[in-house]
C-alpha cells in the first residue's frame, strides 16, 4: 500500500486507518474546521432569516385562522339574531294582524247592532205610528158605521112604516154595537 | 448502478494518485467499501491541510446550500398559502419545533434555532450522501465527535449555570433506597459521560455501516455477471432501507440531544 493516496496524509509509517478511514486523524482538523463554518453558516441563515420568517408565516396563518373562525362566530351569532328578529317581527305581525281582526270584527258587530237598534227603534215608531193611524182609522170607521147604522136603523124603521123616533134608534143601536163589539 | 458509479469515482481519485495498480487491474472479487469515506483534497493532489476544501468539504457546503434553498429561498412567497417548498421548510420547523416543545419544555424553545441547525445538517448531510457518486460527512467521526461533544459540553455547561450545584442531583436518584444512592450514582455518572460516545457512534456508525455495505453488494454484483441482478435489487432495497435510516438518524440525533437539554433545565429525576 505504498501508493495508496492515504499515504500523503497519514505520513510515513502510519497505517491505522487503512482499515478505516474515519480513524484517520490527520483528517480531523480540516473537518471539524469544515464542519464548525458549516454549521455556523446554517446556524447564522436559520436563526437570522428562515426561522423568524417561517414563524411569523405560521403566526400569520394561525392569525388568519383564528380571525376567520372569529368572524364566522360573529356572522353565525348576526344570523341567528336576525332570525329571532325575524320570528319576533312575524309573531308580532300575526298578533297585530289577529288584533285587527278581532277589533274590526267587534267594530262590524258594534255597527250592526247599532243598525239593528236603529232599525228596530224605526220599525217600532213605524208600527206604533202605524198602530196609531189604524186606531184612526178603525175609530173613523166605527164612527162612521154607527152614523150609518143609525141611518140605515132609521130608514129601515122610517121604511117599514114606523114612527122613527131618533132617541130609541139611537139607543137600539148603540146596544147592539155594545153587543157587537 | 449508483454504487458502482462511486466506487468508480473513489478509483478514479485513487488512480489520480497513482494508485490504480493497488486497487482495480487483477481480476475476482476486489471490493473496497470504506474507500468511500476517505478525506481526499478536491483541487490538489498531496496533504489534507486545515484549510483544504475536500469532499467532504464540498458536501457539507452542498448541505448548507441546500439548507438555505429549503429554508430561504423556498419561503421567499411568506404565503398565508404556502408554495410546496414552504410547506417542506414549515414541515421541518413544525417536526423541530414540536420536538422541542414536547421533549425539553417551553422554556427551551430559545435554543430551538441551534437544534434545528442540527437537524437540517444531519438530515440533509445523510440524505445527501445516498445520491451516486456523493461523499457522507456524518459517516465521520470527525465531524459527529465534535457534534455529540458540542451538545455535551454545552448541556453540562448549561446545567451548573441554570441549577447550580443542584445539577448534581441529576446522579442522585432520590426515589431510590438510600443505600444504593452511592451506587446509582457512580452507574448514572459513567452513563452520562458515555452519552457523547453513543450520540456519536451511533450516527457514524450507522451510516458508514449502510454505505459499506451498499458498497460490497456493489462489489459482487460487478464481479457475479449476469447474475448480477440479485446484488442489484439487494441494493435497491437496501436503498430504501438507508433512506430511513438517513431520516431516523437525524431525528435520533436531535431528540436526544433534546433529551439531554431537558436534563439540564430541569435535572430532578
Amino acid at each position: 500500500m505504498a501508493t495508496d493516496p492515504r499515504q500523503s496524509v497519514l505520513g510515513e509509517g502510519e497505517t491505522a486507518a487503512n482499515g478505516m478511514p474515519q480513524l484517520d486523524f490527520g483528517t480531523y482538523p480540516n473537518q471539524i474546521f469544515w464542519l464548525v463554518v458549516a454549521l455556523g453558516a446554517i446556524y447564522l441563515i436559520l436563526s437570522r432569516v428562515a426561522l423568524p420568517r417561517i414563524g411569523a408565516v405560521l403566526a400569520e396563518r394561525q392569525g388568519t385562522i383564528t380571525n376567520d373562525i372569529a368572524a364566522a362566530e360573529e356572522l353565525k351569532l348576526k344570523a341567528s339574531e336576525a332570525g329571532r328578529t325575524y320570528e319576533k317581527a312575524l309573531a308580532d305581525a300575526r298578533a297585530e294582524a289577529h288584533r285587527i281582526a278581532e277589533e274590526n270584527k267587534a267594530e262590524m258587530q258594534a255597527e250592526l247592532a247599532r243598525a239593528m237598534e236603529k232599525a228596530d227603534a224605526r220599525i217600532a215608531e213605524q208600527q206604533a205610528e202605524s198602530e196609531q193611524r189604524i186606531a184612526e182609522i178603525r175609530e173613523n170607521a166605527m164612527a162612521n158605521v154607527e152614523e150609518v147604522a143609525r141611518d140605515t136603523a132609521q130608514a129601515l124603521v122610517e121604511a117599514m112604516g114606523g114612527n122613527a123616533d131618533e132617541g130609541r134608534v139611537n139607543r137600539a143601536v148603540d146596544a147592539r154595537m155594545e153587543e157587537r163589539a | 448502478m449508483a454504487q458502482n458509479e462511486a466506487a468508480t469515482l473513489v478509483e478514479e481519485g485513487a488512480s489520480h494518485g497513482g494508485a490504480a495498480a493497488a486497487h482495480g487491474g487483477e481480476s475476482g472479487l476486489n471490493i473496497h467499501p470504506m474507500d468511500q469515506f476517505v478525506i481526499q483534497p478536491l483541487f490538489h493532489d498531496g496533504a489534507v491541510g486545515m484549510f483544504t476544501v475536500t469532499n467532504s468539504t464540498l458536501w457539507m457546503a452542498i448541505a448548507v446550500l441546500s439548507a438555505v434553498l429549503l429554508l430561504v429561498i423556498g419561503t421567499r412567497g411568506c404565503d398565508v398559502v404556502p408554495s410546496r417548498a414552504q410547506s417542506v421548510a414549515e414541515l421541518a420547523y413544525g417536526f423541530v419545533h414540536k420536538m422541542v416543545e414536547d421533549v425539553t419544555g417551553r422554556d427551551a424553545l430559545k435554543y430551538f434555532p441551534y437544534i434545528m441547525t442540527l437537524f437540517m445538517f444531519i438530515v440533509l448531510a445523510n440524505g445527501l450522501a445516498l445520491l451516486p457518486m456523493s461523499f457522507a460527512p456524518t459517516a465521520q467521526f470527525a465531524v459527529t465527535v465534535p457534534l455529540a461533544l458540542a451538545v455535551f459540553i454545552a448541556v453540562t455547561a448549561l446545567g451548573f449555570i441554570k441549577n447550580g450545584a443542584a445539577f448534581l442531583g441529576l446522579f442522585w436518584v432520590g426515589s431510590a433506597p438510600l443505600v444504593l444512592r452511592p451506587v446509582l450514582a457512580v452507574i448514572e455518572l459513567i452513563s452520562y459521560f458515555v452519552r457523547p460516545v453513543s450520540h456519536s457512534v451511533r450516527l457514524a456508525g450507522n451510516i458508514m455501516a449502510g454505505h459499506a455495505v451498499l458498497k460490497v453488494f456493489a462489489g459482487f454484483a460487478g464481479a457475479l455477471g449476469i447474475f448480477a441482478v440479485i446484488p442489484v435489487l439487494a441494493i435497491a432495497l437496501f436503498y430504501a432501507l438507508e433512506l430511513l435510516v438517513a431520516f431516523i438518524q437525524a431525528y435520533i440525533f436531535t431528540i436526544l440531544t433534546c433529551v439531554y437539554l431537558k436534563d439540564a433545565l430541569h435535572p430532578s429525576h
